[in-house]
């Protein structure tokens, strides 16, 4: 579910209309626009500049703008703006090199560390950390003393500590692409290593070297600036950071000539900074969040009246209990999400409910709506998903107009819910302990000690042989097995009515799959909830559910008992997935069997 | 633990080892015979002579490697060639101006950043989410001593807030001491705010969206106490960008402390590097490198105690 920085699928074709969209974004044309003015004016200075930029006339000393000197004159007696124009060469001349010395250096590094791993990774990673953790100041100051204040060799100096940069960038794509299967295939095929890390890895890391390349030449910029302020640099040679000293000492009694340089320095700077983060917002690496007004959209297209005639937007499935009788009931149930091209509905119309003691499965293949579903009854939607529904009730009560935070009261006190991943639901930061007593403290108002007290029986509960070390855990000292138990354990100590299981067994081992599925039966009938298990896997339901949903393409196909469904199933489909499901699953015999043989101890580990 | 924390030291000493040998002979690769720098060009080929002799740099490079790293060891940097003071003596009286300025920015650095990151994770796509996006561009990359001119002119010439220039030692006047260094800090912090900020919020998204966050709510629990799980499973990207800013603070607050003409370690670094002062240089990186070790270091010890996974490691 985390979302990676750079995505690993950035398909190289995307490049094409990368300058395309870019144009689209008008601060980052304008950013654009403004880099080139600076490229022409360095680029055209002999012809653009009015005087020679060390030619030295007493009568413009400090002088105001005027006379032919459209900027004024600097304490020297030089015309500021041919300075201006011969300084956005030096800057630019610069930035190139310093941009150039950290490419040179870092991406290759970086790519070879991410790609080959290991001691090439450990040695480059090691000298990244260490350039990132020295003052560059110091070092480049020290470089400057000697070298004659050599330009070149400075802004190379200071493009060894622009690398780290490149590196990390370029490591982490590498890594990143290093999974992809297009990468083994290459391999294969007989690419070599060499010509592996030209081609594909070179094209991976292009769109976010490009970012980076920007925002390195405007620090790159601002570093050299910082030099030049500190009277590093050829006097002859015009540049910003001269400049900008030379106004900085008379800034009391002539702002101006402190001014033209900050504001040449400061456009320059800010102008690269958007056009990179124009960039990166293209390749999308910062996390955007769908807006209020995409949410309203969506909910207003879920709910449009028009489409009430349509086929496909009359409610699918059907209800087999009285309203009254329900713990839970969904009536004409849809989801959606806004996507560039509209909004994109994952659940197309679903009723269906529960009754207490009723075990439920929704089952369809992924892409069917069927873990949607189950969100929207949480209302646990991830964001950007949006639900309407003409009816949700929870123990007999109307959810689905009730407010969010009011929704979230219902959560593990009315409704419990078993994710599907074990160890990823565990926040890995704390212990079992603290995830367990937190709830049943702060929702469930129970005092320290009880709330303990609680936690060690549920757990004992779903069968933990030594619950005191586990209380003691982190989520990634304890197996796959166990974590189930006690996310399941988690869910039922405030005593739901109902129990949503998102594909609770996927993640587990076979033997333990059974050992689980009999416990939510146990703890099902113990508790007399209502268990809705969402799975793609018709041996699941054989095992556990008394009815069943079929969805597929976010509607229902098929609803009833489970013996009815298995024996005639109405839909083609079902009748698909019921045979998919039990060519490679082990029969409930070969599970029970197994069971037996393990004795329950096998997830401990 | 322990072994975590010994691995950790090493590793730092490591650093610091590699930093000084290597600046130790980048500077005299770089600057050569020093005499002339020191003297000026005025000097005599026996004044010059009599000085190498002076400050033993007659004697081979290793020599004189070995002779600095053994007195450096016991906390000896050896004598600046230009005064002939005792360059602990130097540092002594300066660092402490410096260290003032970088830690007061990294705590503003660290205090602002983090409220303004959980504001805006909680609220991506807010005003205040746009406004910390459109600022974190702009002030990341302009640097502290453009920023620092610019609040120079404002605050301190236009609007006489803070003293334009100095420092007052906190033994003379706290309050002083605090003005003075204000509008340094402050023009350090600027861009360091944003980076944790827009760290912390990057982080704060990306955690929002793994799967045990839904299952916490799922439980019922409020959003302050998912929010606290979040902040906790978040905030290692963000510390690790405020030991780098702190890094980079070092190295900012050069050019910055010439700008307010603080006494801090920036004119002493642009003297003695414009001169070839070697034994000043040295303790200038030994002592700023010995700060990035301990920040580091701090850092990893809470990266261990935020995320029990690195402890293991």
């Amino acid at each position: 579910m985390t979302t990676a920085p750079f995505p690993a699928t950035l398909a190289p074709v995307r490049r094409i209309s990368l300058l395309r969209r870019y144009l689209r974004r008008p601060l980052g044309v304008v950013a654009l626009v403004v880099l080139l003015l600076v490229v022409a004016a360095a680029v055209l200075a002999p012809w653009l500049a009015p005087f020679d930029p060390n030619f030295v006339t007493f009568k413009i000393v400090h002088a105001e703008p005027g006379n032919g000197h459209l900027l004024g004159g600097d304490s020297a007696g030089r015309d500021i703006l041919s300075r201006l124009l011969y300084g956005a060469r030096t800057t630019l001349y610069g930035a190139v090199i310093t941009c150039v010395a950290g490419l040179v250096l870092g991406v290759p590094a970086g790519v070879s560390a991410g790609y080959f791993g290991g001691v090439t990774d450990r040695i480059c990673s090691w000298i990244s950390d260490a350039l990132q953790s020295i003052p560059g100041m110091i070092v480049l100051l020290v470089v400057a003393a000697g070298t004659g204040q050599s330009f070149p060799v400075l802004m190379v100096a200071l493009g060894v500590f622009m690398a780290p940069g490149y590196y990390r960038i370029s490591r982490a794509r590498a890594m990143a692409v290093r999974k992809e299967p297009y990468i083994d295939a290459a391999r294969v095929a007989g690419v070599t290593n060499p010509r592996i890390l030209r081609t594909h890895m070179m094209r991976a890391v292009y769109a976010p070297i490009v970012v980076q390349t920007a925002l390195t030449a405007g620090i790159a910029i601002g570093m050299q600036a910082g030099l030049q302020f500190l009277g590093i640099g050829s006097a002859s040679t015009p540049s910003w950071g001269q400049m900008m000293n030379d106004g900085f000492n008379t800034m009391l009694t002539f702002p101006k000539i402190l001014l033209w340089p900050s504001i040449a320095l400061g456009v320059t700077i800010a102008a690269l900074a958007f056009i990179g983060s124009t960039l990166a917002d293209l390749i999308s690496i910062r996390a955007e969040q769908p807006s209020k007004r995409s949410r309203a959209r969506v909910r207003h297209e879920l709910a449009a009246p028009s489409a009430a005639e349509l086929s496909d937007r009359v409610a699918s499935g059907s209800h087999e209990h009285a309203l009254e009788d329900c713990a839970l009931r969904v009536e004409n149930l849809r989801v959606g999400y806004a996507t560039q091209s509209g909004v994109k509905e994952v659940v197309r119309g679903v009723s269906l409910d529960a009754a207490p003691g009723e075990v439920l499965g929704i089952v369809g293949e992924s892409g069917s709506g069927k873990t949607q579903t189950s969100f929207a009854v949480l209302d646990l939607l991830p964001s950007g998903g949006t639900a309407v529904a003409d009816g949700i009730w929870i123990s007999g009560r109307e959810v689905s107009k009730l407010s969010s935070a009011e929704r979230a009261a219902l959560l593990g006190r009315s409704i419990g819910y078993v994710p599907q991943e074990p160890l990823s639901n565990l926040d890995p930061c704390y212990t079992i302990e603290h995830q367990l007593v937190e709830p049943l403290r702060y929702v469930h108002g129970l005092s320290k000690a009880d709330a303990r007290a609680r936690a060690r029986e549920v757990l004992v509960r779903v069968g933990i042989t030594d619950p005191e070390r586990v209380l003691g855990s982190y989520p990634h000292q304890i197996s796959g097995g166990m974590a189930q138990r006690v996310l399941i354990a988690g869910a039922v100590s405030g005593r739901p009515s109902v129990l949503v299981a998102d594909e609770p067994t996927t993640a587990l081992d076979v033997t333990v799959q059974a050992e689980v599925l009999e416990l939510l039966r146990e703890l099902q009938q113990e508790y007399g909830m209502a268990l809705v298990i969402v799975t793609h896997n018709f041996g699941v339901v054989a095992d556990i559910c008394d009815r069943v949903v079929v969805m597929k393409d976010g509607r229902i196909v098929e609803t009833g008992r489970v013996e009815q469904i298995f024996r005639a199933p109405a839909h083609p489909y079902t009748a698909e997935l019921i045979s998919a499901s039990l060519d490679d699953v082990e029969g409930r015999d070969e599970l029970d069997r197994a069971l037996a043989h393990a004795g329950g101890e096998d997830d401990a580990r | 633990m322990l072994s975590f924390i010994a691995k950790r030291l090493l590793s730092g000493v490591l650093l610091l080892i590699v930093v000084c040998s290597g600046t130790f002979f980048l500077a005299h690769v770089a600057i050569g015979d020093p005499t002339p720098g020191l003297l000026g060009n005025s000097a005599t080929a026996a004044q010059q002579e009599a000085l190498r002799a002076k400050i033993g740099y007659d004697r081979p490079l290793l020599t004189q490697f070995w002779d600095w790293v053994s007195h450096a060891a016991t906390g000896d940097f050896g004598t600046s060639w230009r005064s002939f003071q005792p360059v602990g003596d130097q540092l002594a009286l300066r660092v402490p101006v410096t260290l003032s300025v970088v830690v007061f920015a990294t705590v503003l650095a660290a205090v602002i950043g983090v409220a303004v990151g959980i504001a805006c994770g909680l609220r991506p796509g807010g005003l205040l989410d746009r406004g910390l996006k459109l600022a974190s561009v702009v002030l990341f990359a302009l640097p502290g001593f453009w920023v620092s001119l610019v609040l120079v002119t404002w605050f301190a010439i236009e609007l006489r807030w803070f003293p334009a220039i100095g420092y007052v030692s906190p033994e003379v006047s706290v309050s002083g001491w605090l003005s003075s260094i204000t509008l340094p800090s402050v023009s350090l912090a600027l861009g360091a705010i944003v980076m944790v900020g827009e760290q912390l919020r990057n982080g704060f998204l990306q955690v929002n969206n793994q799967d045990f966050v839904r299952t916490l709510r799922a439980r019922g629990l409020s959003r302050r106490r998912v929010t606290t799980h979040v902040l906790r499973n978040a905030s290692p990207s963000a510390l690790t960008v405020l030991a780098l800013m702190f890094v980079g603070l070092l190295g900012g607050a050069i050019v910055v402390e010439i700008v307010f003409n603080l006494p801090g370690i920036g004119s002493l670094t642009q003297s003695a590097s414009q001169i070839g002062d070697i034994p000043v240089l040295l303790g200038l990186t030994a002592v700023t490198v010995v700060f990035v070790v301990l920040v580091n270091f701090l850092l990893d010890l809470v990266l261990g105690w935020v995320n029990p996974k690195v402890r293991e490691r």
